[in-house]
């Protein structure tokens, strides 16, 4: 686990314009590794939205835990919030553009006061699928939060829960001591209230490496920990998702630290993958920042790279300006087109 | 000219042993993948192997490709150790069945 965020330890990578300066020197302006747009011309690709599926929502940067691997370097020292105002206007926006997904994330998106509402909300509007990307432990946290599985039952709200390894000492030591045990405590709760036993609560798990490699093939790994998690603890969940550990923040400072950042970079451009390309989440996602801000997806967030065009806030956006804009790509964006490609949704291919 | 005898970048030409003899290394590395696929084993018992198998031969390019090699399948810790554990079991155990031999001659060359 980080001690604190690169934010509070005043590190120059706390800095975004930084991040993007490392991703534009060493390999890739000596020209040893090809830039990603480069690889795209020579592809003769250019990415563009297809058509909005997805509105994910970054409630605020506070978190409970702080990651050793946080691409948004959160921690409970975050103070950036999603006010009442731009909560207004995200429920808005879901009644103009219709998505059929509301994906919600953080750091713990949990801890905004309101939450709760924003979820009430999305169900009286309809919306298919509300995603809470939950880390678990918040849920074991206090009283308050204690209430929230209840709370997500009865909205039918799917809850996505990072899990990095079935294993309490390589779990523990990416995201904090005890971390693994609280999170199994949370599981067993989810499951004693249906969760990722019954059809309709779904309870799905992210796997992210725990360190400079890439995830192996999902479908071993999920066959993996189905069965290790049933017989330790007799936990069920529904699908695992693999996400390939991009780049950015608090991973690109391991990186760096560990002197794994060239390496990996080369990992990275050598599994690219093509067929990737069309199933990338920037294709039918839009990335909200806690300040009604909008990006191509939650990684371009925490870089500051916003969406192309003149609209760049939420509440002036048209659900008509949303489909084929041209996606605003970065060196990093070689971690989700490596191997079998990663998203939010785990591996593409 | 590299200043050790191994250069972890080597690994990345090991491709290149079938330009100097394209069939012997073409049936080499078609071998070699089919080896590992999922078979009566599985790939990730298959990779356990071959772990062990690599400390067993002192191989460094090896050990560094199934470390990692098992990092991705989530192989854990305590499952790698115990694989160059076996590994290393084994190639003790070897050594120390000699001391039978040792044993014999001994007996029959003293009273
Ligand atoms: S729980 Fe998630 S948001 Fe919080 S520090 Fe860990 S990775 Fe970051
Ligand atoms: S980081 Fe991934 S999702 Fe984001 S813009 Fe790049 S390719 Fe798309």
């Amino acid at each position: 686990m980080a001690k604190s965020s690169l934010q509070r330890s005043k590190h120059l990578l706390a800095d975004p314009k930084q991040q993007l300066q490392v991703l534009s020197s060493g390999p890739f302006s000596s020209g040893a590794l090809p830039t990603f747009s480069d690889r795209l011309k020579g592809l003769n690709v250019e990415l563009k939205t297809d058509k909005l599926e997805i509105l994910q929502v970054n409630l605020g940067y506070m978190c409970n835990q702080t990651c050793a691997h946080c691409h948004v370097d959160a921690g409970p020292d975050r103070k950036e919030i999603m006010s009442s105002d731009t909560i207004d206007q995200v429920i808005d926006a879901i009644g103009r553009f219709r998505p059929n997904t509301l994906d919600l994330t953080g750091g713990a998106p949990e801890m905004n006061p309101e939450f709760q509402r924003l979820i009430r909300a999305a169900v009286s509007l309809s919306v298919k699928d509300i995603i809470v990307r939950s880390n678990l432990t918040i849920l074991e946290s206090n009283n308050d939060y204690k209430n929230y599985p209840q709370f997500f039952k009865e909205n039918g709200v799917h809850v996505v829960s990072s899990l990095p390894h079935y294993s309490m000492r390589t779990t523990d030591r990416q995201r904090g001591e005890g971390v693994f045990s609280k999170s199994i405590t949370a599981l067993k709760r989810l499951n004693e209230l249906g969760y990722g036993r019954e059809k309709h609560l779904k309870l799905d798990l992210v796997y992210n490496p725990s360190g400079a490699f890439l995830p192996g093939s999902e479908k071993e790994l999920e066959a993996d920990f189905k069965r290790k998690l049933k017989a330790d603890f007799d936990i069920d969940f529904n699908e695992l998702f693999c996400i390939t550990n991009l780049p950015i923040s608090r991973f690109l400072e391991y990186l760096m630290a560990t002197e794994n950042y060239e390496e990996y970079m080369e990992t990275l451009v050598e599994a690219f993958n093509p067929s990737t390309l069309y199933g990338l989440m920037c294709r039918n996602t839009l990335s909200v920042g806690y300040d009604g801000s909008l990006y191509d997806c939650d990684f371009n967030q925490m870089l500051q790279i916003p969406i192309l065009g003149d609209k760049r806030y939420l509440a002036d956006l048209e659900s008509s300006a949303y489909s084929n804009r041209k996606i605003n790509v970065h060196q990093h964006c070689y971690g989700c087109t490596a191997g079998s490609g990663s998203s939010c949704q785990g591996s593409i291919s | 000219m590299s200043e050790t005898y191994y250069d972890p970048k080597d690994l990345k030409n090991f491709k290149k042993i079938t330009d100097w003899s394209e069939p012997l290394g073409t049936r080499f590395f078609e071998y070699y993948s089919k080896v590992f696929e999922e078979g009566a084993l599985s790939a990730r018992e298959k990779s356990l192997i071959a772990l062990a198998v690599s400390h067993v031969v002192k191989c460094p390019y090896c050990i560094d490709a199934y470390t990692k090699d098992g990092l991705q399948r989530g192989i854990t810790e305590e499952e790698m150790m115990e694989a160059v554990h076996a590994g290393a079991a084994i190639e003790s155990g070897a050594t120390l069945v000699h001391a039978v031999q040792m044993m014999n001659k001994h007996k029959k060359l003293s009273h």
